[in-house]
């Protein structure tokens, strides 16, 4: 893991604020149950042709990776939501990549 | 109140934001309800009582901006403070939720030490604020209190079409003569809550209480589909109520009260007149000298409740009436139609 798939300085924070315990089920909440419906809302947004919806999710993501210093993940993110409907889904393949990147570190942190 | 304790609502559909958000506010001491979207925060709102909302923009069902828009409409609602938490992009986001009457833009993430202290600061303009219009309150009707809120307090006048009221007790002198002065303030504080609940029931304003008499308004500052047959409702009820209250004096060996009412109706000017320390809602225009004119006439015509033309023609033709024919009153160069409201 790179410093950039999860900032620890702003998931230091983040647990010294919140606590380590309810961090580790905010994680599990983003994993489990949030990101993964936004994640198959870009890929039925962009089979739909919907810029309106993709943008929605893409921001949604990007608020929630930069909450838990998923610096990649949100970067990313933010590169969909300002970049309209991209041609084919090379894109997200990618975002799926860095997903998948930052929860094994946030699972690994949390644990941690 | 302002350093804690305070009952905030979250409006946000992402579930990470809305618990971290949850979590971080009850870490600073506040309870906290959570809303998915922004029909539900509104629907919350009008239900319970919060000190202060934190809302998102991009929302289902209903976004943001809605929410901001409904609540400015809604005077309820109009002076809860919100922060506004979002990860829009851009100015123009922040300055249009400005407009929309936001009193403060958190960006997400949002740091925890910025959050308490836009949360502490719109808890304590939340706390004056509802000191302020306590104290409004307590001299003045809601309607002008909340008139007074929206005018920002500015003197000068708007031109309207109103009906005027003027009442006072007949032969007041004399009762004050047969009773002590305690009696009489008792007696005053009785009659004034007595004429206030007509009035204001019947949708009037009260605006000024001279000694043993009082002047309404009927249609400013908030218009009223029916301010004649309002007015004269009003005085109607008026009438009843003293005479209740004559029952209670007689029966304790008191003299009886009897009033006189005047009403008017026509153009005239609305506004705060005075300074900008001490101001008074107030109307001026021929309807309001004819008002006070037909109030003393009462005596003279030995009719309680006297009225104009024009308040006549705004009555419906349920009510009766009693034409007095021209009658010529003090201070008016031409004679004036009048006529008595039965009783």
């Amino acid at each position: 893991m790179t410093s950039t798939t999860i900032d620890p300085a702003i998931f230091a924070e983040l647990r010294d604020t919140a606590g380590a315990d309810f961090v580790s089920e905010l994680v599990a909440t983003f994993a489990d149950e949030e990101a993964p419906q936004m994640l198959a809302e870009l890929r039925d947004a962009l089979a739909a042709g919907s810029a309106e919806r993709f943008r929605r999710a893409a921001h949604s993501l990007k608020s929630n990776a930069m909450t838990f210093g998923a610096v990649s993940l949100g970067e990313l993110a933010r590169g969909l939501e300002l970049g309209g409907l991209p041609a084919n889904d090379a894109p997200l393949v990618v975002l799926e990549a860095a997903y998948a990147d930052a929860v094994d570190a946030l699972r690994e942190l949390s644990r941690g | 109140m302002a350093e804690s304790g305070a009952r905030l609502l979250v409006a946000d559909d992402n579930k990470v934001n809305r618990l971290l958000l949850g979590r971080s506010l009850e870490v600073l001491g506040h309870r906290v309800a959570m809303a998915e979207n922004g029909r539900v925060a509104l629907d919350m709102l009008r239900r319970e009582r919060f000190d202060l909302l934190l809302l998102d923009m991009e929302m289902p069902e209903m976004d943001g901006f809605q929410v901001l828009e409904q609540m400015v409409a809604d005077t309820q609602l109009r002076d809860l403070p919100v922060i506004v938490t979002s990860s829009l992009e851009g100015v123009a986001h922040m300055a249009r939720c400005i407009e929309l009457g936001a009193d403060d833009y958190l960006s997400k993430p949002v740091n925890p030490v910025l959050l308490k202290a836009r949360i502490n600061s719109s808890l304590e303009k939340k706390r004056l604020r509802d000191q302020q219009k306590e104290l409004v309150r307590r001299f003045a009707t809601s309607e002008v209190a909340e008139d007074m809120q929206r005018s920002g307090f500015a003197l000068g006048g708007k031109r309207i079409t109103g009906t005027v009221m003027f009442c006072d007790i007949r032969g007041f002198t004399s009762i004050t003569e047969a009773q002590t002065a305690e009696e009489t303030i008792e007696l005053l504080n009785t009659f004034y809550t007595l004429m206030f609940d007509a009035i204001t029931g019947a949708g009037g304003v009260v605006n000024q209480m001279v000694g043993d008499g009082l002047m309404s308004i009927f249609g400013a500052p908030l218009p009223l589909t029916d301010p004649c047959g309002s007015a004269v409702r009003a005085a109607r009820e008026m009438i009843e109520l003293i005479e209740m209250l004559n029952v209670e004096r007689e029966a304790g060996g008191r003299m009886p009260l009897k009033i006189g009412v005047g009403i008017a109706t026509g153009d005239m000017i609305a506004g705060y007149t005075g300074t900008h320390s001490r101001a008074t809602y107030t109307c001026i225009g021929d309807a309001v000298n004819l008002a006070a004119r037909l109030e003393a006439h009462t005596k003279a015509a030995a009719r309680p409740i006297l009225i104009d033309g024009n308040t006549a023609a705004g009555l419906d033709a349920g009510q009766t009436l009693e034409a007095l024919g021209a009658v010529q009153l003090k201070g008016k160069a031409s004679t004036v139609d009048v006529f008595a409201v039965a009783v």
